[in-house]
């Protein structure tokens, strides 16, 4: 269990504009990512915690370790705080073969213990036919692997990942998910993941910690956060978002239905709690949660008729962009019904509409 | 024509031990110049490259200053040896010391501060101590430049000239390096010697200087 409270502050400088980190989270068993694009503190907060930095002010305690007081001055030395780290360009030493790059891991465990421990890691991530070459020698799976294999090895509280899967191509991608989940299973060691990819954090994290601009602005799981995303700013970082401006008409809290009118349209929303009517929100709703018709005469309720500008083939099927800047998600099978369609309408659902 | 090869082994040797000093020595400093804070860094750094501008006389009044026999250094050198520091083989050695130093520190620092960060990080990381980092990481991924450093540093002691003649003076087959043998040999009217002496020591430093072109990484 990891608790940190940090605080650092960078004064403006001629040549770089300030920068201030202040936050406070805990991560507990499992994976926890720090999701939030470059320039938002996420790898100054694990160089924190592994020592390399000193924040000017909070306390960082992992189990029963203070690794850092600011109050106390405490600031252990990065040699002390068991905390394996996988760098982003995994850091492997260039004069040490991948044996030796874990044998130089494990002195720190008994020396009887060592020369076991190397070849069982070597095994576990399938590295022992590689075992005797440079990390320029092997494949970039294998340069991952063994930099996770030897960031276990001296088994650490905590395990620290800075964009790990940045610049992997997707099979290797997949590869490494795996290897991730087989540490989940086999070691049971805590993570922190930074990562500024939001499938990733679908894919590996159980919680969620979104960072911008050295503060943290919403914790939750990946899916909570993508259902609800805490403000504006969390929406646009996701990205995933149709983001519509709009106007309250009416609020109805005992059949928990709202209308808001877009444009020039009235759409059916939940009830939104705290909100009056009259009020200018912005609505946002992800592109796989709307659908389309063919337009037939007036739009019926719940719908915005629009005119399409692209239709953009992706992994899970289609794009549709719209001259108002909403963006539909479809099915292939779906897109193949409608696809000599000329005249669009977009439909809204009810019960997901959110206002952030 | 007997050319006596003396000055040109004496060179030879005195550069290698000098090289060898200033390897243990430079290597300290510049490492403590590249991981240290420390206050009066700068002016450390600044006397250690001054030999490099400073004119041969400065440096060699400074050593006869330093080493002479009336000074401590000179005296307890006399009293453990039974014999005078200057106007020996030793004393060129330092005098090329003097040289081989500034050039091994500046360039060794810089090979040791050019060595990724993040694998220094990962070391420490894992639990290695400074010691062992240095020696088993930072310093192999150096190796080359700091070859290539203590290559120059050895070019550059075989052609001291001002400083070894105060200090060491011009004895033949004492202390007559080949640098104070050619212009001897000049003086004299010796053409042929000094052609011949010229002509070798050009060579050696021209293979000294491509075997450290080679080392460079800059070159890969």
């Amino acid at each position: 269990m990891l608790q940190a409270r940090l605080r650092k502050t960078f004064l403006p400088k001629p040549d770089s504009a300030g920068f201030s980190l202040d936050l406070e989270f805990s991560a507990t068993a499992g994976v926890t990512v720090l999701f939030g694009p470059s320039g938002a503190g996420k790898t100054l907060v694990l160089d924190s915690i592994a020592g390399f930095v000193e924040p000017s002010e909070g306390r960082i305690l992992l189990d029963d370790d203070i690794l850092f007081d600011g109050a106390a001055r405490v600031n252990l030395a990065p040699q002390r705080r068991h905390c394996g780290y996988v760098f982003q360009n995994y850091a492997l030493f260039p004069n040490m073969t991948l044996r030796e790059n874990l044998e130089f891991a494990a002195e720190r465990r008994p020396r009887l213990e060592r020369h076991r421990r190397v070849n069982e890691m070597l095994e576990k991530f399938r590295l022992a036919a590689a075992a005797g070459r440079r990390p320029h020698e092997v494949s970039g799976g294998q340069r991952q692997r063994c930099s996770i294999a030897r960031a276990l090895i001296g088994a650490p509280k905590l395990l620290l990942l800075d964009e790990p899967a940045t610049g992997l191509d997707a099979p290797l991608r997949t590869e490494f998910y795996g290897v991730l989940r087989q540490v989940q299973e086999e070691f049971n060691t805590p993570m922190l993941l930074v990562t500024h990819d939001l499938d990733e954090c679908f894919e590996l994290g159980e919680e969620m910690l979104v960072l911008r601009d050295g503060k943290i602005v919403q914790v939750g799981t990946p899916r909570e956060i993508l259902d609800q995303p805490a403000n504006l700013e969390v929406a646009r970082l996701l990205g995933a978002f149709n983001l519509l401006e709009g106007e309250i008409r009416s609020l109805d809290p005992g059949r928990n239905i709202s209308r808001v009118l877009v444009g020039e349209f009235e759409i059916e929303g939940p009830y939104f709690p705290g909100h009056l009517k009259g009020d200018h929100v912005t609505l946002c709703v992800r592109p796989e949660q709307l659908a389309v018709a063919p337009r037939n005469g007036r739009p019926g309720p719940n719908q915005i008729p629009a005119d399409l500008t692209r239709a953009i083939e992706t992994p899970h099927g289609m794009r549709l962009e719209f001259s108002n800047g909403i963006a539909v998600a479809l099915a292939h099978s779906e897109h193949e019904r409608l696809r000599d369609n000329r005249e669009w309408v977009i439909q809204f659902p009810t019960g997901l509409l959110r206002i952030v | 024509m007997a050319i006596d090869w003396f000055p040109l082994w004496l060179s030879l040797r005195v550069a290698l031990i000098s090289t060898a000093l200033a390897l243990a020595g430079g290597l300290w400093l510049a490492y403590v110049l590249a991981n240290r804070d420390f206050r009066g860094k700068d002016i450390v750094d600044a006397a250690v490259t001054l030999p490099l501008v400073l004119p041969p006389t400065v440096l060699g009044y400074y050593l006869l200053v330093l080493l002479g026999r009336a000074s401590p250094f000179g005296k307890l050198w006399e009293s453990v040896f039974g014999s005078p520091l200057v106007f020996t083989w030793k004393a060129a050695v330092a005098a090329s010391l003097l040289h081989a130093l500034p050039l091994l520190v500046k360039s060794a620092r810089a090979a040791l501060e050019s060595v990724d960060r993040s694998y220094e990080r990962a070391a420490r990381n894992l639990g290695a101590s400074e010691w062992s980092l240095f020696w088993r990481v930072t310093l192999p991924l150096a190796r080359r430049s700091i070859l290539a450093a203590a290559a120059l540093a050895f070019a550059r002691s075989l052609g001291d000239f001002g400083v070894t003649l105060m200090v060491a003076g011009n004895i033949p087959g004492r202390t007559q390096t080949v640098a104070v043998a050619i212009y001897d040999a000049v003086e004299s009217g010796n053409g042929a010697v000094a052609r011949m002496l010229v002509l070798v020591v050009s060579a050696v430093a021209l293979l000294i200087l491509t075997l450290a072109n080679r080392l460079s990484p800059s070159r890969i």
